[in-house]
């Protein structure tokens, strides 16, 4: 009886789709794409379909800031999927961005025992794999 | 006080094992825990004119059961949905049918299996999505409800100074409960010192923070006071009923990860109990995290906000203390029948059925279901009597 070689595995890579490929276009140029409410003004998470301040379905991309600070995170010793088994633990993280929205991401160039809740943080694009970039954020000047 | 207080109560309780064993397919253990509800209660499946059906994270039962177990006089049946506060509500919405006529004998039932071999971390850590932003979070390495969660407490950790001795406070008090409670599936003893030697999960959460997982089923029958008076179990009598869902907007300006529904909930139904919280004798809250604990005893108004560590560090949700909580050892020791575990609890307790663990004074039960990562929230007012006064 033989046992088959655990196969690597990369990270979870994100598809485009119709409806989010701005974000991932703007992601390879380094740009953070995000949805903008044109009545109201409102910043929304990114290939939002309605604003969720006005209810207005009149929205555009517009470029973010990309600065902020970290809100919370959160460290990952527990094995999920097989692409993160070298990266144990990672950590997760809340960036409140400038414009006022909140996005899921990680925080790189810094060790996790450095991070810190309300630490400026920028953003910074890494390749996922397959040629898709990712918004992440490294510590920033104030 | 409102008109609804009284008027509908709890007339019987079904639990099936708890275990991380397989015992049988979701319909059939949601079946069972109807059996034995209905045995529990002295009704027969004939006498049952509403079912609500909420599913756990396999979501495999629907109004299907509905054939699946031959209901053949419903007047009232739905699938509901609100995550882990829908117990709750489903409660709410059987009360609420009934006063209005519109059904007599309502079950309430939760079943999920999600144990089938594999760890508790592969049922609720499921990579969804790859496309597109929903795809975003297993990306990043967002990962089950355990992230989420985290995060909240995190925040709370830093705006407030919680502590790992806080969280760990509730986790060896609900151990404590558990220890009485025979059905619970985590009895060994702990200490704190086991608490912070527990391994990491997800910083700032220790596997004890979180919830254990559980294959099972609970239901309930809910009827009119006057019908529950006549039937085999001291009825247990619903004075107050709440909802809150604030959801979470992500963005500047709402601090969500600190504050739950139950701030809503919480005066809807005690308004409707004509209750304050030292009317409150126990306290049955939706526990998926030690962090839920804390947050949701704030937003009661049991203490200031933040204030939640040093509140309960003096052991007064454990037995014997001022306030005790979580008493069959919640979902963190117990079972994790999301909602369905405070209100099972709940009605043993109001009832006077909790044996070695039972609380003395037991006239007024606060229960609590939380769903989502704090979204949505639901709240019961029991009480082995038909009204406050």
């Amino acid at each position: 009886m033989t046992t088959a070689e655990p196969q690597a595995q990369s990270k979870p890579i994100p598809r485009p789709d119709e409806a989010s490929l701005e974000f991932f276009e703007g992601a390879r140029r380094g740009e953070l794409m995000l949805s903008r409410c044109i009545a109201c003004g409102a910043w929304l998470a990114p290939a939002a379909r309605i604003c969720t301040e006005c209810l207005s379905e009149d929205l555009r991309w517009e470029r973010a800031s990309g600065r902020g600070v970290v809100f919370t995170f959160g460290v990952m010793h527990q094995f999920y999927h097989d692409g993160f088994i070298d990266e144990l633990p990672y950590n997760v993280a809340v960036v409140e961005l400038e414009e006022g929205l909140r996005l899921n991401s990680n925080i790189v160039n810094v060790p996790n025992e450095a991070i810190r809740v309300g630490m400026p943080v920028a953003v910074t694009f890494s390749e996922q794999g397959d040629g898709i970039y990712l918004p992440r954020f490294e510590p920033a000047g104030d | 006080m409102g008109l609804l207080s009284g008027r509908a109560a709890i007339a019987g309780v079904g639990i099936t094992e708890m275990t991380r064993e397989p015992i049988g397919t979701t319909d059939q253990v949601a079946g069972r825990a109807i059996r034995l509800a209905l045995e529990d209660a002295g009704l027969t499946k004939d006498d049952v004119d509403g079912l609500l059906i909420n599913a756990g994270v396999t979501n495999d039962i629907s109004i299907g059961l509905q054939r699946t177990l031959g209901f053949r006089n419903l007047r009232l049946m739905n699938h509901m949905n609100a995550a882990g506060s829908t117990a709750g509500q489903m409660v709410h919405y059987a009360a609420l049918a009934i006063d209005a006529g519109m059904a007599n004998a309502v079950v309430c039932v939760f079943a999920d299996t999600p144990l089938r071999g594999g760890s508790a971390g592969a049922a609720y850590g499921q990579v969804r999505a790859s496309t597109g932003v929903q795809a975003l979070g297993p990306a990043y390495g967002f990962f089950g409800a355990n992230t989420g969660y985290a995060l909240a407490a995190r925040r709370h950790m830093a705006t407030y100074g919680t502590t790992h001795d806080h969280f760990g406070a509730i986790a060896v008090s609900n151990r404590k409960w558990a220890g009485m409670n025979p059905r619970a599936m985590q009895r060994r003893p702990m200490t704190l010192e086991d608490y912070h030697n527990s391994r990491w999960i997800i910083e700032p959460f220790h596997l004890f923070d979180c919830t254990l997982v559980s294959n099972g089923s609970v239901a309930v029958v809910v009827t009119s006071a006057g019908r529950a008076r006549e039937l085999r179990q001291p009825p247990v009598y619903i004075l107050g009923m709440g909802q809150g869902h604030p959801g979470n907007p992500n963005r500047a300006g709402f601090e969500n990860e600190m504050n739950t529904g139950a701030q809503i909930a919480r005066e809807t139904a005690f308004g409707m109990a004509g209750i304050d919280n030292d009317d409150v004798d126990l306290c049955e809250l939706y526990d998926c995290y030690t962090y839920t604990t804390l947050v949701t005893l704030e937003d009661y108004g049991f203490c200031a906000k933040g204030e939640g560590g040093a509140f309960i560090e003096d052991g007064k949700l454990e037995p014997g203390g001022s306030l005790p909580t979580n008493t069959g050892g919640g979902q963190l020791s117990g079972y994790y029948m999301w909602g369905m575990t405070p209100v099972s609890e709940g009605v043993i307790q109001a009832r006077g059925q909790g044996g070695e663990r039972q609380v003395e004074k037991h006239d007024c039960v606060l229960v609590s279901t939380q769903g989502g990562v704090l979204d949505y929230h639901a709240t019961l007012i029991l009480s082995p009597h038909p009204s406050n006064a």
